[in-house]
């Protein structure tokens, strides 16, 4: 078995590009689907309201319940039956974003309805709305118990984002099959492919250590 | 309908003048976990600078009633009145922007303290002046560390609750409520999470509360503060079943249930 490595080293230009795209539409994804998923989580968080319960539950039902490829193919190729075109990288931001937000959303409501009752009721007895006490009290706590989780999300979408090379986003995944297109070295390129990936999880996991270290104030004993 | 008197701080009674209005009234207040009825029947009159204490056997109701106080508990009989306003009538609350308002002047300490975790001392005092009475931080933290000199603990502003005791946790909670400045303050068992002998200090911040005529409305077993501070103790079991000054109340009570409650809790074992 001979390995040859030479189209890797010279297709790097490429694969390098296709990891900042990677990059960029994972980062986009993210804002996206923790903007989202904080709206739908604590939505999700008193049944009793019924109208905005259900539509977040419906929400997270289809986002969390069908794959990932085929809302993305949806996004691409069925919106364009209602002349709605997005470009590819919006597909892509968007499709991963909401598939994403679905699962962050039960990271949001778990990490709040972790926290104490108490921290409500005290706050409320002092006289806080219930956005004030959310905001001011819950969120700050939660937030800190949402950033392992969120974690394990970033670094499934970083994966999962791979799939947007078929909305023909030049990402690294797309990349390494341009460079196998013309090498016919597979096994090599996708090994640095995967390589380039673990180099972008890792990082990834350093970053989120990193905040949650800087978010652990105090004495606080969580 | 029991309807406990009015009781002055000397003890001696009077009617409702017209310059001393009651700061809280409860009025044939009920309340129903479910299919569980676990309040009937009370009504309960508080003066100015009253303190009330409340006592009774676990599961008789005692905490219920006081979250009914500031709506933590909506309870779904009866009506309750604080500073004039009535803040709910047969289960239905005020508006909550009232509601809110109001509990800004109703102050509550709780057994399990409910300190914010992620604030220093001094901005667990100063949360409440800084967003909900609008004051600027410095003001706001003035304020905080005057009620935490008040209760002993200035030199913890920059701590946080988990490098606290419970007995210095307590007294910082007991400083939040009062930063609010309230009218009338709730301890729900405040002592009742302590070490036996943590349970002290606190109680001495309390006394000193009651002496400089804060109202306050008391949960506890500690009956030697019952005796020592209150002007009234309520008996409880689902709704009053005695009421009086400590001395009647610990000395001569009449109920079978408050004698019975008194000696277990006296003479344990």
């Amino acid at each position: 078995m001979d390995l040859d490595f030479s189209p890797v080293w010279q297709g790097m230009g490429g694969l390098m590009h296709g990891a900042l795209v990677t990059v960029e539409v994972t980062v986009a994804a993210l804002a996206l689907s923790c903007c989202v998923g904080l709206l739908v989580g604590i939505a999700r968080l008193d049944p009793k309201k019924r109208i905005i319960y259900t539509v977040a539950s419906t929400y997270v039902l289809f986002f969390r319940g069908t794959p990932l490829l085929v809302q993305l193919f949806l996004l691409f190729f069925g919106l364009p039956q209602f002349d709605i075109m997005l470009p590819a990288f919006t597909c892509g931001m968007i499709g991963l974003g909401l598939y994403s937000g679905s699962y962050v959303s039960e990271i949001v409501r778990g990490a709040i309805q972790s926290i104490d009752n108490g921290q409500m009721e005290a706050a409320r007895s002092m006289g806080m709305s219930y956005g004030q006490a959310m905001r001011i009290i819950i969120l700050p706590q939660a937030v800190l118990r949402m950033v392992p989780p969120l974690g394990n999300e970033f670094i499934a979408l970083i994966k999962n984002s791979a799939l947007v090379s078929l909305l023909t986003i030049s990402d690294l995944m797309h990349e390494g099959q341009k460079i196998i297109s013309i090498s016919y070295r597979s096994l090599e390129v996708y090994l640095a492919v995967a390589l380039i990936y673990l180099v972008l999880t890792t990082a990834a996991s350093q970053i989120l250590r990193h905040v949650e270290r800087r978010l652990r104030v105090g004495g606080m004993v969580q | 309908m029991i309807k406990p008197d009015m009781i002055n701080k000397d003890g001696s009674q009077t009617g409702m003048t017209s310059s001393e209005k009651p700061i809280l009234e409860i009025r044939d207040l009920g309340k129903s976990f479910g299919s569980v009825r676990v309040l009937h029947d009370i009504s309960l009159t508080v003066m100015p600078s009253q303190v009330v204490v409340i006592i009774g056997p676990s599961g008789s109701g005692k905490s219920t009633l006081l979250r009914c106080c500031n709506c933590l508990e909506v309870p779904q009989e009866g009506s309750i009145t604080i500073c004039d306003k009535d803040i709910v009538t047969d289960g239905k609350m005020l508006p909550d922007k009232e509601l809110n308002a109001l509990r800004m002047h109703v102050g509550m300490v709780f057994q399990s303290f409910n300190l914010f975790p992620h604030l220093c001392v001094l901005d667990n005092v100063a949360v409440g002046p800084r967003k909900l009475r609008g004051m600027g931080k410095a003001d706001a933290e003035a304020l905080a560390r005057r009620q935490l000199a008040k209760v002993g603990l200035e030199n913890r502003a920059d701590a946080y609750p988990a490098q606290l005791s419970g007995g210095q946790k307590q007294r910082v909670a007991i400083a939040r409520a009062l930063a609010m400045e309230p009218r009338v303050m709730l301890f729900d068992e405040p002592t009742s999470a302590l070490d036996p002998e943590l349970v002290g200090e606190v109680l001495q911040v309390m006394k000193a509360l009651a002496s400089e005529g804060m109202t306050m409305i008391v949960v506890t077993h500690e009956m030697g503060f019952a005796r020592d501070v209150a002007d009234e103790v309520l008996v409880m079991d689902g709704t009053v079943i005695e009421h009086g000054t400590p001395e009647e109340i610990f000395s001569n009570p009449r109920h079978p249930r408050t004698q019975s409650f008194l000696q277990s809790i006296l003479s344990p074992g």
